[in-house]
């Protein structure tokens, strides 16, 4: 029975990922006569031969960045300014200017990392206009830059246009499949709605106010675009955004979908769908033990529970009964595997060891990753793995017919870099000062795992909670926002920079003496260079975090030798 | 006849068995071609060399290196290397650290000193390894060195014989400088001849024992510095300044003194830094998470897991390995004009092989006699040998030879006999002797016909059809022909054919698993070639090439996406060397053939270029899987370091030790004690380079992988583990 609902969903979503990565790569890269073109040409219209002319792998990036710069700074202050904007039937104020900060940081980088409560600190504008809008093109973003990343790998040294990507990610990919979505969560009786709170009268006679408003809308493009950032404040717990199993299997699985189907489109573009199946299966692989170890280490009775009657029974603290502990650790990996960060569960009250899982994800953030990012993570570990171990055949290496050399690994490691630079470098500024020792719930362990997981949050652009952190204080707002546009966007940019530099080279004949990327060989390759590269980097986190938790709560003090 | 005929240069020849002499020197030579070692000079020494090279540790190397690299511990000389400047930083940190304890009397002191002295002896052994690298480089560039005598230049004051001379030292002459050099005399520097023609034993540098003509303009006007004129007398012009000569650069090349870091080199450098970057993160950071425990992590032991953690097994064997390939290069007798050009041979797919001297042995030789109707084949037999007496060419000492073997045919005293030998001409294409009223002819079947036709007499039609057939199957059919009594009629046909040499088409079939395609160049027309090309194994054949063919097939290989190597001696080749990623000139070859090639073979062995091909792939496979160990060996340092750190905060992290160390700190001294003996240990692969089969890259991978990688992972557990306990049994830590 505990694994019927993870073995459902990832093999649902596994195959249905095949013909979605096709359509997304028709949706994306289509240049016959067709919908997508008919697009373009609407986009070249209203936006002039900036958005239609092809692009260099720096026009492109820096195309992107203004984008989202207007984007970040228009969300900014529709937040600082909402008390004076229409649909605030709940009149809610003004936000402050670093939780703004934050807020918009958090939301143009795909992360919806949520200091702040919807249901207290926003207005239904707030939500439609500043919320919902950038949940849609910050995963569009993500698909363009993946769509870009391809085509330079399959040897165009035009990019695309950033504009026209954006607009074939937002309306042709995103907004159908979010309808789909949010019709279903309809359905299973989520509201959808633009007036005030409800008034009722309670049975006992007590007058409670119960928010609601436009929610099916945002969960949607929420769950689809790896964004996570709930409607409410405790998120896909909440009945109205999570009401029954079965919108709790449509949420789970529009997670992981689009994570998925965005490897099959690169297998589709670059023209190789084993080069595309490897990458999946070391995604799955990845993924699927996370989930299993959780699974697993959820079964067990939480410590809080110890010597009471109860304690034989699986960990169901912080978790929704409706749902159950497997739902709530499958969730927990879907979440963070991914970048998306909306929870069903409380990851602060998971088992000390099934704690780690979601940080794993967060730190390797390639077991399908955000929306488009997530591969184009995992592709600065091929790059990698291509270098290291495609020496080993005796030759200098080369992935998909193209050398990898210096300019390559100089990028591919900054990149890489990125990552522990700022969780590791955030969490030691924060465990060492006031700013984050401070603000946690209990010292000790489980305290640094809630500042680790902060970070790592951050940085994986995440969005998800340990929850228990103080973490609306200006220190706090201001440093995860910057991590997470920084986060955000090097890995997106120095990526496209090696793919723009890759495909300026002329592509080598395979033979029997090239390095192989699309076998099991490589497979295994990958996932070592993953865990062992994941493992240094980031090993002393788990162990002084969860794992001496985890080794405290089950008694396993041996005491120094 | 006399034994020592061989001896004599172009003996006229008698009789039969005096050409069976001369016959079986040839074959000898054939059949040793590619074994031949050099007869004489500094060839022979460099072979011994080679002998010697086995034995890496050599204690004359031993001293020498072992200075060096204490020299080589200066901060400018450890720049160069980011990861082993780390590990130097490390050393000096913990150093510092070691005064402070000896000064305040500090407790741990023989701890914080062992983990200074390792980290010391990391170092110092990246330095060795790369100094013994260069040491038997260097001897390898004092045997060539030695072949550069100083010798005593006559000097001219212009290019006149009768003018003006001077005797100055050889190293004084400058570009430009004209000297003469007669009978007996070394050419003190490479030239270009402006007057005179003279023979030149070049066996100094190129090992070859026969004398060659040099002259001037034309293809064969080069001298080089050190080779000697036998006979008359030439005007030199000096091309070279001192130490800029020929010899000069390949010594230079082979010591390692212009040693650049090859293109992949420095990327691998890259990502090594890189990863040193990440350590380094991740130790500084451990330093205020510790203190969120309330736990002073010792500055000792957050550098000695820096450094256990940073991959110091690759960074200190890095340059090494790239020295090494270079020297066995030479082991080899090739000398690499750049190691870019050694890394660029490992990625070669495909193979220009020359058909003469590659894949066939030099020449044709005759395998069958087929008669004309009505004709003993015995007769044809004894017709051919009798017109290939006095032929000189291999073809014709061939048939002699055959002949002999099949019917038992001797040769006769022709001299006696009164023959008139005719010699072949390109006006009757036709060679052949006059014995006795007989008329006996051999040549190409057109030829033949219009020698028969020109007698009055017809050409058998069954004969020429035997020479189609002949044709057809890759052969070259050798019409013989005889007037007697002015009556002419073809006897039959020789079939000569090319020899396959032995072993090939297995090596070949290596080289296509190994994915690297095989063609082979030939002037022959297509027919004959693809009738070789297969029984060869090559995959692809460029029959009657030309230069100007040999550069096109190169540029069309190119824009598919292949790297091509090829070897070339001409003037002509020159284009199509410069054009190919691998180029290897013979050094037989002329300057510009040198010139435009990126390595000289000075065995001028063209088979050489499968073994180039092997010496590039190791070297990569090399650093490849030296890296893979290097970082593979630090999940088990982490096992060892990290719960060594923190157990006095978190002792609930004991279970962690599961290698069941004695103490923290002697868990840190052993993990840094492996970290460092792992270098010496790995010199060996570092030198030999793994080892390597001519395999698919998914077969070599699987066991580079097995062998490295899971071996990384494993072994240095079980070697902390022994060196914890020697550390805890004499009571170090």
């Amino acid at each position: 029975m505990m694994w019927t609902l993870p073995i459902l969903v990832i093999l649902g979503c596994a195959l249905s990922s095949v013909p979605l990565g096709r359509y997304m790569a028709w949706a994306m890269n289509s240049r016959g006569p067709g919908l997508p073109c008919r697009l373009d040409a609407m986009v070249a219209r209203v936006g002039g031969s900036r958005c239609g002319e092809d692009q260099r792998w720096h026009r492109y990036a820096m195309s992107m960045l203004v984008f989202n710069a207007v984007m970040f700074t228009v969300v900014f202050v529709i937040l600082t300014a909402q008390a004076w904007l229409p649909f605030n039937p709940d009149a809610k104020g003004n936000m402050p200017a670093d939780l703004a900060y934050n807020t918009a940081a958090s939301f143009t980088s795909n992360t919806n990392l949520q200091h702040y409560s919807g249901e207290q600190h926003l207005s239904y504008f707030s939500q439609l206009f500043a919320i919902m809008w950038l949940q849609f093109v910050s995963a569009a973003t993500g698909i363009a830059g993946l769509t870009a990343l391809c085509r330079g790998l399959a040897g165009r040294s035009a990019l695309g246009n950033f504009y026209r990507d954006l607009a074939r990610a937002t309306v042709l990919v995103l907004l159908p499949l979010a309808a789909v979505v949010a019709i279903g969560l309809v359905l299973c009786g989520t509201p959808m709605t633009l007036q005030g709170s409800a008034v009722a009268t309670t049975l006992e006679g007590l007058t409670q106010t119960i928010s609601r408003g436009p929610v099916a809308a945002v969960v949607a493009i929420k769950q689809i675009g790896t964004n996570g950032g709930g409607y409410f404040g405790p998120n896909s717990t909440h009945p109205f955004e999570n009401p029954s199993l079965l919108s709790n299997i449509i949420e789970n699985a529009s997670i992981i979908l689009l994570p998925m189907a965005a490897v099959w489109m690169f297998g589709r573009i670059v023209g190789s769908w084993k080069q595309a199946a490897v990458v999946f299966a070391v995604m799955g692989v990845l993924y699927a033990g996370l989930v299993g170890t959780s699974v697993i280490t959820e079964q067990a009775p939480t410590a809080a529970l110890a010597g009471l009657p109860v304690q034989d029974a699986m960990n169901l603290e912080g978790k929704e009964l409706r749902f159950g502990s497997s739902a709530g650790a499958l969730w927990a990996i879907s979440t963070t595997a991914t970048s998306n960060g909306s929870v069903n569960a409380m990851h602060d009250s998971l088992n000390p060891l099934t704690g780690m899982m979601p940080m794993i994800g967060m730190w390797l953030n390639v077991a399908f990753g955000g929306v488009g990012v997530g591969f184009i993570n995992m592709f600065l570990y091929i790059i990698t793995g291509v270098f290291i171990a495609g020496m080993m055949v005796g030759r200098t290496p080369e992935y998909l017919g193209k050398k990898i050399e210096a300019r390559e690994m100089k990028l591919a490691l900054l990149a890489l870099l990125a990552h522990p630079l700022f969780i590791l470098g955030g969490i030691a500024i924060f465990a060492a000062t006031p700013w984050g020792a401070a603000t946690v719930q209990e010292p000790g362990p489980h305290g640094l795992s809630e500042i680790i997981y902060e970070f790592s949050s951050a940085a994986a652009n995440n969005g998800s909670g340990f929850e228990g952190l103080g973490d609306n204080t200006p220190p706090w707002n201001i440093a995860t926002g910057t991590v997470m546009l920084l986060a955000r966007f090097i890995p997106i940019i120095l990526p496209l920079a090696i793919a723009g530099s890759l495909a300026s080279k002329e592509r080598l004949a395979e033979s029997a003496g090239t390095f192989r990327t699309d076998g099991v060989l490589f497979g295994v390759i990958l996932t070592g260079v993953v865990l062992i590269v994941g493992a240094l980097l980031f090993l002393p986190l788990g162990v002084l975090g969860p794992i001496a938790e985890h080794l405290a709560v089950s008694g396993g003090s041996a005491g120094p030798r | 006849m006399s034994a020592d005929g061989s001896k004599t240069r172009l003996p006229r020849l008698r009789n039969t068995s005096e050409v069976l002499d001369k016959h079986a020197v040839f074959v000898e030579r054939h059949d040793t071609l590619t074994l031949r070692l050099l007869p004489r000079d500094i060839w022979k020494r460099l072979a011994m060399e080679r002998q010697k090279d086995l034995s890496i540790f050599q204690p004359a190397f031993i001293a020498p290196s072992a200075r060096r690299a204490v020299l080589r511990l200066s901060p400018q000389a450890m720049m160069g290397n980011p990861v082993m400047f780390v590990a130097w930083l490390g050393a000096l940190v913990t150093s510092v650290e070691s005064v402070r304890v000896i000064a305040t009397g500090g407790e741990g002191l023989v701890f914080v000193l062992a983990v200074t002295i390792f980290l010391w002896l990391t170092v110092w052994f990246a330095n060795f390894a790369e100094s013994l690298a260069e040491a038997r480089g260097r001897a390898q560039a004092d045997t060539l060195r030695s072949a550069r005598q100083d010798v005593m230049a006559t000097k001219l004051a212009s290019a006149d014989r009768s003018a003006a001379r001077s005797e100055v030292p050889g190293g004084s002459l400058r570009k430009g400088d004209i000297v003469i050099v007669e009978a007996g005399g070394v050419i003190p520097a490479d030239g270009e001849i402006i007057e005179g023609v003279a023979s030149v034993d070049e066996s100094a540098v190129t090992g070859e024992s026969a004398p060659v003509i040099r002259e001037s303009g034309g293809d064969r006007s080069a001298v080089t510095g050190g080779t000697r004129v036998l006979s008359d007398w030439i005007i030199v012009t000096v091309t070279a300044d001192p130490g800029e000569a020929f010899l000069d650069r390949m010594i230079s090349m082979v010591e390692g003194a212009t040693r650049q870091k090859t293109p992949n080199e420095i990327a691998l450098t890259i990502v090594l830094a890189g990863f040193t970057l990440a350590f380094l993160l991740v130790c500084v950071t451990l330093y205020p998470i510790g203190a969120y425990f309330d736990t002073r992590i010792d500055v000792v032991t957050l550098v000695a897991l820096l450094v256990c953690l940073i991959p110091t097994t690759i960074g200190a064997l890095l340059s090494a390995i790239g020295i090494a390939g270079m020297t066995r290069l030479g082991a080899s007798n090739v000398v690499a004009m750049s190691g870019r050009a050694v890394e660029a041979a490992g990625d070669v797919d495909v193979l220009l092989l020359d058909k003469t001297g590659t894949i066939t042995l030099g020449n044709r030789r005759a395998t069958a006699f087929v008669p004309a109707a009505g004709v003993d084949e015995s007769a044809v037999a004894e017709g051919a040998q009798l017109a290939s007496l006095a032929d000189e060419t291999p073809e014709g000492r061939s048939i002699v030879v055959l002949a002999k073997e099949k019917h038992g045919l001797r040769g006769r005293d022709l001299q006696q006999e009164g023959a008139r030998f005719i010699p072949f001409s390109a006006e009757t294409r036709m060679s052949g002797v006059d014995v006795q009223g007989r008329k006996i002819r051999k040549g190409a079947l057109e030829a033949i016909r219009a020698f028969i036709e020109s007698h009055a007499g017809t050409l058998d039609p069954g004969v020429a059809r035997a020479a189609d057939e002949i044709a057809a199957a890759g052969g070259t059919p050798l019409v013989v022909a005889e007037v007697v009594n002015g009556t002419a009629r073809a006897l039959g046909v020789v079939h000569l054919k090319d020899i396959v040499k032995g072993g090939i088409r297995e090596r070949f079939a290596e080289l296509r698993k190994m994915g690297i395609k095989t063609v082979m160049i030939t002037g022959d027309n297509p027919k004959t070639a693809a009738a070789i090309a297969a029984e060869a194994g090559v995959d692809d054949f460029l029959a009657e090439a030309t230069p100007e063919a040999k550069l096109r097939l190169i540029r069309e290989y190119q824009a598919k996406g292949h790297l091509v190597a090829m070897t070339g001696d001409g003037t002509n080749d020159a284009p199509a060397l410069a054009q190919a990623d691998v180029a290897v000139a013979m050094q037989t070859g002329t300057q510009a053939a040198k010139e435009a090639g990126n390595m000289v073979d000075l065995d001028s062995n063209p088979t050489k270029l499968i073994d180039i091909v092997g010496v590039g792939k190791q070297m990569l496979m090399t650093r490849g899987s030296l890296t893979t160990f290097s970082i593979a060996n630090d999940v088990a340092k982490y096992f060892a370091i990290i719960p060594a750190i923190f157990v006095v905060a978190l002792p609930q992290l004991a279970p962690l030790n599961i290698m069941g160390l004695e103490s923290p700190r002697s868990a840190i001294l052993s993990a840094v004690i492996f970290n460092a003996i792992v270098i010496p240990a790995l010199i060996p692969i570092a030198m030999r380079g793994v080892e390597y089969k001519p395999v698919s890259a998914d077969a070599l991978l699987r066991r580079n992988l097995l062998i490295y990688g899971l071996g990384g992972l494993i072994v240095p557990f079980l070697g902390i583990k022994l060196i914890d306990f020697a550390v805890a049994g004499i009571g170090l830590a």
